[in-house]
């Protein structure tokens, strides 16, 4: 198929529909809405359920309800509207049911702002919803990317029974690149056997997130940590650049992933040896590889568009047993290139303050910058 | 044995094929059981227990999976609408049912009630106003009655400070996308009959196409009013049915056509 | 993109959807592109005042400035630039149609910063435009055409 110039938002919605999506149900929000509206004309088109939401509230409990069909459903959104959700991601967690959900992120706290923003990235891979569950997020940092992890979405879905999340941003979502579109899935027509969809000829069967009996929470909850496990191992995914011979290495994800690239290559061009690590899953987080790395590297660089929450869990998997250093711009500010390769120069130098929190010390470094 | 004559033994009344065998969880004399029982009836009458989804919701009326014999999810407070928005939109075919309390579909459910109502939703609700939150032990909820004393309003609810209640049956009649709105009563025989009449009519309604239906029922809750189930009863007869009149607030023309 | 390079197109989305200094960045690389935000770019196309105001001083030193004159009462400050000043609308409504000022503007960057021939331009128009649109084929290359005589 010949690549064509898309949009991110526009992109994922196409794919979704490629990947065999029968029902989505959302609510308009910058940066996200070409992605609901993409959908309120091309599922009607195809048959398919499609209904505007009164609230990002109705959407998930939308998306709940059709998701205990057995069918693949999904819903979008963007930060305030997904904090709205949390409600829902919780309730599907507990009833343990397949759905996707795209965060196109942007600037925060509050109402914040539309601009590009990292700043879900605890809400989205460190719970956000009550209780004990994970959900898988996948970190698109292209259109491409976007397009093919929307597919992956919809499989780790089901193979896991999992709210799988595509954390996109405002950047990528209003992005236009060239893209190569999946082909068409045939819709699903067999169910998996825990499926409401009307007891004709067998016993019934009942989906629910309760469990009055603490004792059989438990085993529910032991039941969700041992599938997580197994999604720790075999699930992981990430790229890297550059790394052969590097003895630095940035790491962000998604857009800042990127991002971080055009530094990195400016850097090598002044033979920094440097690298990049980029988390295509952030949940489950690449933490071995990490662990790996710090036996290898001298030192380590994070750069978020937020206030370092992938840090800490590069901290978690480094152990400080190196040197890592944090940059990252908030509030739906985007650091430059030239903003990262300053941050890449000074680690390369050496002789790093490794004293305190790495955020602590960027902090103090914004200050001087009157920040 | 001389007159007993086992063959001409006719079985007249006996648990419905859409209720499970188990003992409700509900307390001595609540009307929950009686709603459920008509529900389930109407189902076997229609043969759509293998074609049925339910919706429960939270409150009392929270372990209604448990009672009904069919395929059935479990909703967070308030949201059943939109679930049951969720999965007839997929499964269209299907029978798709809320099961409600007046906490969880007047108070927080509110907004998700309003709109699968006005989208016209091809769903059927079912709304147990008891004027109180059951579950969580009698406190105030939107249909409690002005003066009425409950656990969240012990001075007996003041409209000054604490609003008046709201009347659901009147509002959903309102907006275009209802079909079938109407208000009951399970309070004596001739009005638990007409309850039944009405959830026929309802799921009539669904099976045809013809949008949203809801079917309020003023029910009695005896343990959080601190009353016997005969005062209960008279109570609702006293207090509620005046401010809650019954009647067909909502008869789309092409329902009035229906016979069955 | 047909010529096998990689491209990115970011808009300024939000409250700024008509006038102001909405605006857009592309860029254009033989490899895989990095950053989608450019601090200092090697062209700016200013529309209107408020993005000349704004975009002049941002253009990397060398680089190419192109001014729609037709919507900027001021000349450009910087010296270490390229300045190409063109009346777009006016220059377009002779060719018939003012909404074809982009594409004289556009020719004008294509011969003043060569990245891609314009035949490129002209072979994409034509392979992604839909057939409705076919006819307003020739008019946007004649805009093009126009806009590449301003080289200075």
């Amino acid at each position: 198929m010949a690549r064509e110039l898309m949009k991110g938002n526009e992109a994922v919605a196409e794919a979704a529909i490629r990947a065999g999506v029968t029902a989505y149900f959302g609510y308009p929000i910058t940066p996200q809405t070409e992605l609901l509206e993409y959908m309120a004309r091309r599922m009607p088109e195809l048959g398919r359920a499609f209904v505007q939401a009164e609230s990002e509230l109705g959407a998930i409990n939308m998306v709940y309800g059709a998701a205990c069909s057995g069918q693949r459903v999904m819903s979008s959104s963007s930060s305030p509207g997904v904090s709205l959700m949390m409600e829902g991601v919780s309730y599907i967690a507990g009833t343990e049911l397949p759905a996707v959900l795209v965060d196109v992120m942007r600037g925060g706290p509050g109402l914040g702002n539309i601009a590009p923003s990292q700043g879900d990235y605890n809400q989205m891979v460190h719970g956000g919803g009550h209780g004990e569950y994970h959900s898988i997020v996948l970190a698109p940092a292209t259109v491409q990317e976007s397009i093919n992890l929307t597919v992956d979405a919809f499989d780790l879905a089901e193979k896991y029974r999992s709210l799988v999340v595509v954390l996109s941003d405002g950047s990528i979502g209003q992005m236009m690149e060239p893209c190569e579109l999946p082909p068409f899935k045939p819709l699903k027509t067999v169910f998996p056997d825990w499926a409401t969809t009307g007891a004709e000829g067998r016993s019934k069967r009942v989906l629910t997130s309760i469990n009055l009996d603490a004792a059989a929470q438990e085993v529910t909850n032991f039941r969700l940590m041992r599938r997580w496990q197994e999604i720790e191992a075999n699930e992981v995914r990430y790229k890297t650049y550059f790394m052969e011979d590097a003895k630095f290495a940035v790491t962000g994800f998604g857009s800042c992933g990127r991002l971080a690239l055009s530094a990195v290559r400016a850097a090598r061009a002044e033979g920094i040896p440097v690298g990049l690590i980029r988390p295509i899953t952030v949940s489950p987080f690449p933490t071995k590889l990490y662990e790996e790395l710090s036996h290898k590297l001298d030192a380590l660089l994070v750069v978020e568009e937020n206030n370092g929450q992938m840090l800490e869990d590069v901290l978690v998997a480094t152990r400080f047993q190196i040197p890592v250093d944090f940059y990252g711009r908030m509030g739906g500010m985007v650091p430059f290139p030239d903003e990262v390769l300053d941050e890449i120069r000074r680690v390369a130098r050496g002789a790093l303050d490794t004293s305190g929190h790495p955020r602590d010390r960027w902090l103090k470094r914004m200050a001087q910058k009157n920040l | 044995m001389a007159d007993y004559d086992v063959e001409t033994e006719t079985l007249v009344y006996e648990r419905p094929d859409s209720l499970t065998d188990l003992s409700t969880h509900f307390c001595p004399g609540c009307t929950h059981g009686v709603a459920h029982r008509l529900i389930a009836e109407v189902l076997d009458e229609m043969n759509l227990r293998e074609k049925t989804i339910g919706v429960a919701s939270v409150g009392c009326s929270v372990f209604s999976y448990n009672y009904f014999d069919f395929d059935f999810i479990q909703a967070p407070h308030g949201r059943a609408p939109a679930m049951a928005t969720g999965i007839k939109r997929v499964l269209p075919d299907r029978t798709v049912f809320t099961y409600q309390g007046d906490g969880d579909m007047a108070s927080i459910g509110m907004g998700e009630i309003v709109h699968a109502a006005a989208r016209g939703e091809n769903i059927t609700v079912f709304f147990l106003n008891n004027t109180n939150y059951g579950m969580t032990g009698g406190q105030m909820a939107p249909t409690t009655l002005p003066g009425q004393k409950t656990s969240s309003s012990p001075n007996g609810r003041d409209v000054e400070s604490q609003g008046y209640p709201i009347r659901v049956a009147e509002m959903l009649a309102k907006l275009d996308g209802a079909s079938y709105v109407v208000r009951r009563s399970l309070d004596d025989p001739k009005n638990i009959r007409m309850a039944k009449k009405a959830i026929r009519t309802a799921f009539e309604v669904q099976q045809r196409g013809l949008g949203f239906s809801m079917i309020e029922l003023l029910s009695i809750c005896p343990t959080n009013w601190g009353m016997t189930p005969v005062s209960s009863i008279q109570w609702l007869q006293e207090k509620m049915i005046p401010y809650y009149p019954l009647g067909d607030y909502k008869v789309h023309p092409a329902i009035a056509e229906i016979k069955f | 993109m047909d010529e096998g390079k990689e491209i990115t197109w970011i808009p300024s989305y939000g409250p700024e959807m008509r006038g102001g200094t909405a605006n857009c960045t592309v860029v254009i690389s033989d490899e895989e592109i990095g950053s989608p935000f450019v601090h200092h770019p090697s062209a700016v196309i200013a529309m209107n005042r408020p993005s000349l105001d704004k975009y002049e001083a941002l253009v990397k030193p060398g680089g190419v400035l192109i001014i729609n004159t037709s919507m900027t009462d001021r000349k450009a400050v910087r010296k270490d630039i390229k300045v190409i000043e063109i009346a777009a609308n006016e220059e377009a409504e002779k060719l018939g149609d003012q909404r074809m000022a982009n594409m004289i503007l556009l020719g004008a960057l294509l011969a003043n910063l060569p990245v891609l021939p314009q035949e490129s331009i002209k072979k994409a128009l034509k392979g992604h435009l839909p057939e409705r649109h076919q006819k307003l084929l020739s008019k946007n290359f004649d805009a093009l055409q126009e806009g590449a005589r301003y080289i200075p």
